[in-house]
């Protein structure tokens, strides 16, 4: 039910709409709950709303935690075991 | 797709496996409940729980709206299509959830002969939409669904009024996730029985991004339950069990936040501002599973009172007990397992569905159903 998307924002189009783009394919969505989108921003869409930004600097720095954590764990032994 | 993709990533679940292998002291236990069908659904379809080690137990929670929906708010829908011959608008979500004398809404739907017609839509803006071509027709959103769906449902009805409609309304069946995780908190499974054991929750991903993740510091303090905010992808989820198992060690108890690409401590607050000139709080309200929970839910504020389709129609709630033989009350407060069920998987079924929380793909047993049950079945060695 809070299925939502993260889409790109293709053009901005009047009465508060913009087109994103969601894997090739073109939608109109609402961006009446968000302020300050621009064209290339990453939205999060649900029911055809644009619920918030996404931030890829936080997206980088999420994942490169992953890989991080992933690699740590590869080389050393078990914390509790030492 | 961008921002999908990455964070489905076989090596770095690998890698996020180990680190949690190592983490997980073999000594505890570790039980989480993850209170978003969003998470059950990502756990089940992507087989987190395998690569979880045995000591580290996920608890499915309520967060699946269609599945906390008590059959007397569908009967509501349903009268008003059938009695008030009403185009009634639904997200196709709710539409096969079993209603009293065995009827859905697509069972009605098939039924409907007279005036009334039932539509499935993507949008509540669809649903004005509708209204609009239609001026000689009454047309009802049914309006469910947790935080991420209530503002889209506001920006419908201030919309409406803007546009001076005298034929468009909103059944109101909005809920709010702290009442829930509260109530989870408060039941006597586990506050008395101790049979429901919780070390921590993984926190809502989209529902965060409105409400931020300040109103979950409050179960952090009281309760003393680590919160880890986590987006919806499996590697997610598992840097969240991850957090959680680090907190637990630590003996630490406070919320923090993986989805940090999306999620704000201050949330939306356009949207929260939105949601409050439209909607103010229920005095209480009838949740499956979790029973009549106070100030849990929305209705529209009198000021809007003209797009409350309560105030318009004469239809009121009535409680209706649950198939005798369905679980799905204690499925949603974590106290049984979906394949607990005696039902589960044979007279319930995700093609005819019993319980609510085999309707929708979120909910806990549809999940279980589709992804996981192959698990549990005996094979020769």
């Amino acid at each position: 039910m809070c299925l939502a998307l993260p889409c790109r924002v293709v053009d901005l189009l009047p009465g508060e709409q913009a087109m994103v783009d969601i894997a090739g394919v073109g939608k109109q969505i609402s961006l009446a709950l968000v302020d300050e989108v621009a064209v290339g921003d990453y939205v999060i869409v649900h029911v055809g709303y644009a619920l918030t930004r996404l931030d890829p600097d936080e997206a980088e720095k999420t994942l490169a935690l992953f890989a991080e954590l992933g690699v740590a764990a590869a080389q050393e032994p078990t914390a509790w075991s030492r | 797709m961008k921002f999908i993709d990455e964070f489905r990533d076989r090596e770095l679940a690998r890698g996020l496996a180990a680190a949690i292998g190592q983490a997980a002291q073999p000594q505890r236990d570790y039980h989480f409940m993850e209170f978003c069908g969003g998470h059950t659904h990502a756990i089940a379809r992507y087989g987190v729980s395998d690569l979880l080690p045995a000591n580290v137990r996920m608890i499915h929670g309520p967060g699946c709206p269609v599945c906390v929906l008590p059959i007397g708010r569908i009967d509501m829908a349903i009268r008003l299509a059938m009695d008030e011959g009403v185009i009634l608008c639904s997200y196709g979500d709710p539409l096969r959830v079993p209603a009293s004398g065995g009827l859905s809404l697509l069972r009605a739907k098939a039924a409907l002969g007279g005036s009334g017609e039932i539509r499935m839509i993507y949008s509540g803006a669809d649903a004005l939409c509708l209204a609009q071509q239609n001026p000689q027709r009454q047309v009802v959103f049914f309006a469910i669904g947790f935080e991420t769906t209530t503002p889209p449902t506001a920006v419908v009805i201030r919309q409406a009024r803007a546009l001076g409609l005298k034929n468009f309304s909103v059944l109101c069946c909005h809920v709010l996730t702290p009442a829930a995780i509260a109530s989870i908190l408060e039941s006597p499974e586990v506050r008395q029985w101790g049979s429901v054991r919780l070390d921590g929750f993984i926190g809502p991903a989209h529902v965060s991004t409105i409400i931020g993740s300040r109103p979950y510091e409050f179960f952090a303090a009281e309760y003393r339950k680590p919160v880890v905010i986590a987006g919806f992808e499996p590697l997610d989820v598992m840097q969240a069990v991850l957090m959680l198992i680090a907190q637990v060690n630590a003996g630490r108890a406070v919320v923090e936040n993986e989805f940090a690409r999306a999620v704000t401590r201050e949330g939306n607050r356009k949207a929260q501002q939105l949601v409050a000139e439209v909607f103010e709080l229920r005095r209480s309200f009838a949740w499956r599973g979790l029973g009549e929970l106070p100030y849990s839910a929305l209705r529209i504020r009198r000021e809007f009172a003209d797009f409350d389709a309560e105030r318009r129609f004469p239809i009121s709630y009535e409680a209706v007990p649950d198939h005798p033989a369905c679980e799905c009350g204690a499925v949603l407060r974590g106290a049984r397992r979906p394949q607990d069920c005696r039902i589960f998987g044979s007279v319930c079924t995700p093609e005819n569905p019993v319980g609510s929380c085999m309707v929708s793909s979120e909910g806990a047993c549809a999940a279980h159903y589709s992804f996981g049950r192959f698990a549990d079945a005996a094979v020769a060695p």
